[in-house]
């Protein structure tokens, strides 16, 4: 199958199952959101204790085997890391952060407008506008050095963690909390969302899907690559939502939303920003870290955190809008991420490659 | 008849295809040399390089990808 199939095969399988996902009791419009699932996840685990929104979601798990699997089994999977992994990790949490303000990652952005919620369209213009500035850097010669080969115990790490996890959902210890209301309690059955995030997994690592790259790539190299796959999930959850009885077109009364407008724009300014800035959005990082990649696994450990501390600090957003808190977290963010981005930049020389190496070393 | 070299090995999305458009800019006639240690980046630079008219080669050496485009 050519590169453009295998894109767009995945970009509706994908909307589709994310479309079923609510359909068998994901929350309304978030039949995928790997920020808000890691968030959960995080809650489920102690790292937070805002009991509406605790459960490890067996999504995250399916991404990270899912891409583990397919990854070992084409012999892809590669011990790799050393690239800046501390900024990672910093600019993980500012892209948490910042997701958790708009109260979405990227790919729930997109489940989001196809559910009807047009609070989207200010997070998707912000989410353009953050990858903008982020590709600023990059064409001026923005860097976070090279990666090199690890032991290959390393790449294990998180995958195990992952399998872990699905240890812990099942046996549910004492220790392990799992909400009774709210978000946290709106899930598919177990086995329905390992399997869809099993596919998923393999399905984003086959096709290197990345709801970044979409626009990074027409805006770069004029490449519509990867927001086929953009619109290939757009169009079929909208479709299975429209199905379902899923879809409420509107600003006012969305499902775990807001309708602050300019912090549903900056939240998300912030993400892309971010992620443009890490070589992929948080979905990408996540199938990376699957395959072995231990620059992608430490910025999933920076989303993890970074959702802790959003809800630890209040700055996540919720339903009745954006706090203090977040909103400064959100302008600390953008103003550290764009540090990191001034600091990091190198000019391209005509030995281009070298000059990479002189400074990212 | 000369080769540039791009080394774009361990780098993140999107430097390996940067790397190699700035390097096409200034081709002038020689093959340039691309290489890579991920398959995504191979895969990116070769429907970069192919969808810029270039001619792509692609050698795999141990787990490396060596991409050599040319002029079509």
């Amino acid at each position: 199958m050519s590169d453009r199939g295998k894109i767009i095969l995945a970009g509706s399988v994908i909307g589709i199952l994310a479309g079923l996902l609510v359909k068998f009791g994901n929350p309304v419009n978030m039949g995928i959101c790997v920020a808000c699932f890691i968030r959960d996840t995080a809650g489920a685990i102690g790292l937070h204790r805002a009991a509406v929104v605790q459960y490890i979601r067996p999504e995250i798990i399916g991404f990270i085997l899912g891409s583990f699997s397919i990854a070992l089994s084409t012999k892809e999977f590669k011990s790799r890391g050393g690239s800046s992994p501390i900024l990672r990790f910093l600019i993980g949490m500012f892209v948490m952060i910042g997701a958790l303000v708009f109260l979405g990652c990227p790919l729930r952005m997109v489940l989001r407008l196809a559910g009807g919620d047009l609070n989207a369209i200010l997070g998707i213009l912000g989410f353009a506008a953050g990858v903008l500035i982020g590709a600023q850097f990059l064409k001026k010669g923005f860097s976070l050095g090279r990666n090199y080969s690890q032991h290959q115990l390393n790449g294990y790490v998180l995958p195990a963690a992952a399998f872990v996890l699905l240890v812990l959902l099942l046996t549910a210890p004492p220790f392990i909390f799992f909400s009774t209301e709210g978000p946290g309690a709106a899930a598919a059955p177990i086995f329905i969302s390992l399997a869809a995030g099993l596919i998923v997994g393999i399905l984003a690592q086959k096709s290197r899907i990345c709801m970044v790259g979409g626009i990074r790539d027409l805006y770069l190299i004029r490449d519509p690559h990867l927001i086929f796959g953009f619109i290939g999930i757009f169009v079929f959850a909208l479709i299975v939502n429209a199905i379902f009885g899923n879809v409420q077109w509107g600003f006012v009364n969305q499902p775990i939303a807001h309708n602050d407008g300019l912090w549903n724009f900056m939240g998300m300014l912030l993400v892309g920003l971010g992620s443009v800035l890490l070589g992929g959005c948080p979905l990408r990082q996540t199938i990376l870290a699957g395959e072995g990649n231990t620059d992608a696994a430490i910025t999933f450990l920076g989303f993890l955190v970074g959702a802790a501390l959003s809800h630890n600090f209040g700055l996540a957003a919720s339903p009745n809008g954006v706090s203090l808190n977040g909103k400064a977290a959100v302008l600390i963010g953008i103003g550290l991420t764009i540090l990191i981005a001034f600091l990091n930049t190198y000019p391209m020389t005509a030995d281009a490659g070298k000059e990479v190496v002189k400074h990212g070393v | 008849m000369g080769f540039k070299t791009v080394d774009a090995r361990g780098l993140s999305c999107p430097q390996p295809v940067l790397l190699t458009k700035a390097a096409l800019k200034k081709i002038e006639g020689d093959k340039l040399r691309v290489l890579v240690n991920a398959a995504v980046a191979k895969e990116n630079i070769c429907r970069f390089a192919r969808n810029s008219g270039f001619r792509v080669e692609i050698n795999n050496i141990e787990d490396e990808y060596e991409i050599i485009i040319s002029e079509d």
